[in-house]
């Protein structure tokens, strides 16, 4: 099948390393940005294979890793309160905040629900109508068009019991924010796929431009990541620093036009807290006025307080591609996936529960 | 949170252009069949079609001729004959 097996074919492999070990002339530090990159590096033990010259460090695009203690305290919060059921992704349900974390206000009593897709909240809604049902959503711009389409469909449907708290984030300030730190010093960016399938190659020409860095888009398969970190040494040995896409057959240079009208329809850009990473300036997407009965901090009259990341916890500092997991002392003692002390542990495309899972030695 | 793999439409229900019936399309993958919301894809799918899905929307139908050229780059890659792209240009 073209799109599939093709891309996953081993026998392009070994010669694709040995194109990047041909064309690599001196080391090279590159940031996966994205969670799912993260995870297939380790998946497919690429690290074993790349050459030794090329470092590889992640960075800040898992949305659950990069989700303020505020927001998951501010999340338990609603969970507790009577006559309300949350919906999240899985992977929100054991990331601590400073009060605890959702798994445990389930075991308390609160109703948590796991869902699949927004809609699936909607549909919880329309069977709980006694309750107020709240969609507790984390995610960036892969996620953030699907609630606004589901906030649509919630209008249309004339549910008012139906809510969203918006703890979304989007990448390009993001990455421009830690682009600024100057003891980076990043040679290259692996963009993330599917946030692009919505941005489009397009978002990273001023990154390019601004930054002199070089940026490809990349695919999840091995081969699209071997090709992407070999266009990205190409550059680097051409001295050329522009926005390549490797990723052609999912992502266009403009993106998805259809998906940006409806996230900025439904959502205006708002400053937001990042954890690890403080405020970043309008790289929030919070509910528009005109859909304000959908927003569940108005609904809750929620105030996010400040909290304390987790004692001794790094994730700001790996999230910043600026230390490793193995660097922190609580890394594989006290903290594991069954017993997450920060976020990059609990989510699955988090930087420490992949080198928990993967690089263990 | 991305699902990598691309599935494949089996049928197509409501209009593009008309959002006061639910757009949604069937969809298989490996021997799993799923109903995905097609509200935000940017090209309105065929049967036969491929489509990149998050979280239960299709946010991308695969494009069959930048898939070949992606193919060919690789192909000339892994033999050792790089030096295609144009980068800014957007697409290869
Ligand atoms: S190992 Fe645990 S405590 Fe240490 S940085 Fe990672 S998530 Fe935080």
């Amino acid at each position: 099948m073209k799109y599939v097996s093709e891309f996953r074919d081993k026998k392009f492999i070994v010669p694709l390393v040995a194109e990047l070990r041909r064309i690599i002339d001196r080391p090279l530090r590159i940031m996966e940005v994205c969670g799912t990159h993260t995870m297939a590096i380790f998946r497919h033990g690429l690290r074993a294979i790349l050459p030794e010259e090329l470092e590889l460090i992640s960075g800040p695009g898992c949305p659950v890793c990069v989700t303020s203690a505020a927001h998951i305290d501010a999340f338990i919060d609603i969970a507790a309160r009577d006559g309300v059921r949350v919906a999240i992704f899985g992977d929100l349900f054991r990331v601590p905040g400073a009060s605890g974390s959702l798994a445990r206000a389930q075991s308390m009593g609160a109703r948590v629900e796991i869902v699949y897709s927004p809609m699936d909240a909607l549909t919880l809604a329309e069977k709980y109508p006694g309750e107020e049902v709240v969609f507790l959503s984390v995610g960036f711009e892969t996620t953030i068009p699907l609630v606004a389409a589901t906030i649509l469909e919630a209008e249309r449907r004339e549910l008012d019991n139906f809510t969203v708290f918006s703890a979304h984030k989007i990448m390009p300030p993001a990455l421009a924010a830690l682009l600024d730190d100057p003891e980076l010093r990043l040679d290259g960016l692996l963009c993330p796929g599917h946030v692009s399938t919505i941005i489009g190659a397009a978002a990273y020409a001023p990154l390019a431009e601004n930054y002199g860095l070089s940026c490809v888009v990349a695919g999840f398969e091995p081969v699209d990541i071997l090709q992407a970190v070999i266009l990205l040494a190409k550059q680097a040995r051409e001295k050329r620093s522009v926005v390549e896409n490797g990723y052609a057959r999912a992502v266009s240079w403009q993106g998805n036009p259809r998906a940006r009208k409806l996230m900025s329809d439904v959502f205006a850009p708002v400053d937001c807290q990042w954890r690890g990473l403080g405020v970043i300036p309008a790289s929030g997407m919070a509910i528009r006025e005109r859909y304000g009965c959908f927003d569940a901090e108005k609904r809750f009259a929620i105030r996010l307080t400040e909290a304390p990341e987790p004692k001794g916890c790094l994730c700001g500092q790996i999230l910043k591609g600026k230390k490793n997991p193995a660097d922190c002392p609580l890394f594989a003692g006290r903290c594991t996936p069954l017993a997450p002390v920060g976020p990059c542990m609990v989510s699955s495309e988090g930087t420490c529960a992949a080198y928990y899972r993967y690089a263990r030695v | 949170m991305c699902l990598a793999v691309p599935m494949r439409v089996l049928a197509v229900k409501g209009n593009e252009n008309d959002i006061s019936t639910p757009r949604i399309g069937i969809v298989e993958a490996q021997g799993i069949e799923k109903e995905v919301r097609l509200d935000l894809v940017d090209r309105w799918p065929a049967i036969g079609d491929y489509l990149i899905i998050h979280a239960g929307f299709a946010i991308h139908t695969l494009d069959a001729e930048e898939a070949e050229i992606n193919l060919r780059l690789l192909r000339e890659m892994a033999a050792g004959v790089a030096g295609v792209t144009e980068g800014d240009k957007g697409s290869p």
